[in-house]
């Protein structure tokens, strides 16, 4: 493994890392909301919130391109009064890794939050305490170990994300190139044998994210 | 013997005439920036043949890698003599089928509403560009052409950190038109065809590296006699009409048949 290729790994594990930071509160808020209220519309809300997991990802890729771009009024607006871009930066690969990576967390924190037994967050109420304790101190600890896994599960896939990656950060080496562009240039230019090191280096991150999340699973169950 | 081989043909003659649909796809991996010329050319050729065109675009870099695993392509159409070279060498150009056809310029371009002024080489320097889109310079052939254009104007190094590299050279012209990237060097050819961006500059035959297109048909052809008709067909005059309709130079004379 080249100093080169640690760099890529280091580059994709801290944006992976800090897409997983950004998609916590909206993903915990919005779990928590599908598994616990029932309110107008809300069968279309989970639907939405699935979308980025069967759409493919280039189109993900596109839809925020259109909404970041410097010709959108939100891309302009960032672009001009914060002197921020979005697109064809780092930016725009934890956007894509956010984006991608959410609706895994909402549906395993969603149904990490059912398995808490409603009736225990009745009995803590009925003894005074308001609802934010009750979230904090009965809610989420019960659910621990679902929204460990289900955080694992969307970290891998952070890791891997590319479709929506190379539309909206580019794959630009050094600024906005993750392990998984950097294999594709690789093939390119034919350089197999770094392609597979990296290869090899993002199944085993895979693997270790995966195999924690389902043992966390299995003994959450057990 | 000769009249075994005589009546062969005549009854592959017969086959042909009684199954006019018995047409064969010609499958043709091109450089992007052949992309809308040939479309309109393979469209005029399907209107007087029974063969269908498919057309694989894309950087000439990956269709060599691609061509050099084995896939199924007929002819290749690349934007750099480099990756005709490499698949040469590795034998896998169909012998005597090679002919450099195209020539094309490179231009800078900006977003049509770009207040930006960029009128000579120098002014791709200036810090008010932050994204100059190009080519993979390491591989696409285009990105190739901007990169020896930039090093010769002595820019390369100025400009390396707002280089936005991309998967081809219409991925690039598409970062511009989109305003994503502030200026782009594409191909002239590829500049014409687009509403949304103006040349800021067209890079000089002095400055800018030497563009040429080769053709050939490979080894792995399972439609030789086909490919090269459409081969041929390319090199002939209502196609190199057509070509330099949009903005090609024409290197070649009209080829003959054969």
């Amino acid at each position: 493994m080249s100093g080169e290729e640690t760099r890529i790994l280091g580059f994709t594990l801290g944006m992976a890392a800090l897409a997983m930071v950004a998609i916590v509160p909206p993903g915990l808020a919005l779990a928590w909301l599908l598994a616990r209220r029932a309110f107008p519309g809300k069968a279309v809300i989970e639907t939405l919130v699935a979308l980025p997991l069967v759409m493919p990802p280039v189109a993900t890729g596109l839809f925020l391109l259109r909404l970041f771009g410097r010709r959108s009024a939100l891309g302009r607006f960032v672009h001009d009064r914060l002197d921020l871009d979005v697109i064809f930066t780092w930016r725009g690969v934890l956007l894509a890794m956010a984006v991608m990576s959410l609706p895994l967390f909402v549906r395993s924190a969603r149904v990490a939050f059912e398995e808490v037994p409603h009736r225990l967050e009745q009995v803590a109420r009925t003894l005074g305490a308001a609802p934010a304790r009750v979230f904090a101190t009965i809610t989420l600890p019960l659910a621990a170990r679902g929204l460990t896994a289900g955080l694992l599960l969307a970290f891998a896939r952070a890791l891997g994300e590319f479709g929506a990656t190379i539309v909206v950060a580019g794959n630009i080496p050094g600024r906005t190139q993750t392990s998984a562009l950097a294999i594709y240039q690789l093939i390119q230019l034919g350089r197999d044998d770094a392609a597979l090191r990296l290869c090899l280096a993002a199944a085993v991150l895979a693997f270790v994210a995966l195999f924690t999340s389902e043992r966390l699973l299995a003994r959450s169950r057990a | 013997m000769k009249r075994i081989f005589l009546s062969f043909a005549l009854g592959a003659g017969f086959a042909v005439l009684a199954f006019p649909s018995a047409a064969v796809e010609i499958n043709v991996s091109a450089a992007a920036s052949l992309t809308d010329a040939l479309q309109e050319i393979a469209h005029a050729y399907e209107a007087t043949s029974p063969d269908r065109i498919v057309l694989n675009l894309g950087a000439s870099s990956l269709l060599a890698r691609q061509i050099e695993e084995g896939a199924p392509a007929d002819l290749f159409l690349s934007a750099d003599e480099a990756k005709m070279d490499s698949l040469a060498k590795n034998k896998l150009l169909l012998a005597g089928t090679r002919k450099s056809v195209l020539g094309n310029t490179l231009v800078v371009v900006v977003p049509l509403d770009s207040k930006l002024k960029i009128a000579a080489p120098a002014d791709l320097a200036s810090s008010s560009i932050r994204a100059l889109a190009l080519a993979e310079p390491q591989t696409v052939p285009a990105g190739i052409y901007a990169k020896e254009y930039l090093q010769k104007v002595g820019l390369w190094r100025k400009v390396i950190d707002r280089v936005v590299p991309t998967e081809n050279v219409r991925a690039a012209l598409a970062a511009v038109e989109s305003g994503n990237a502030d200026a782009g060097i594409v191909y002239k050819t590829d500049a014409e065809i687009s509403k949304k961006v103006r040349v800021a500059y067209a890079v000089s035959e002095a400055e800018g590296p030497t563009i040429t297109y080769p053709f050939a048909a490979l080894a792995g052809s399972r439609h030789v006699e086909e490919a090269r008709r459409f081969l041929a067909y390319l090199c002939s005059p209502p196609a190199l009409d057509v070509f330099r309709r949009y903005g090609f130079l024409v290197i070649t004379g009209p080829a003959a048949t054969p």
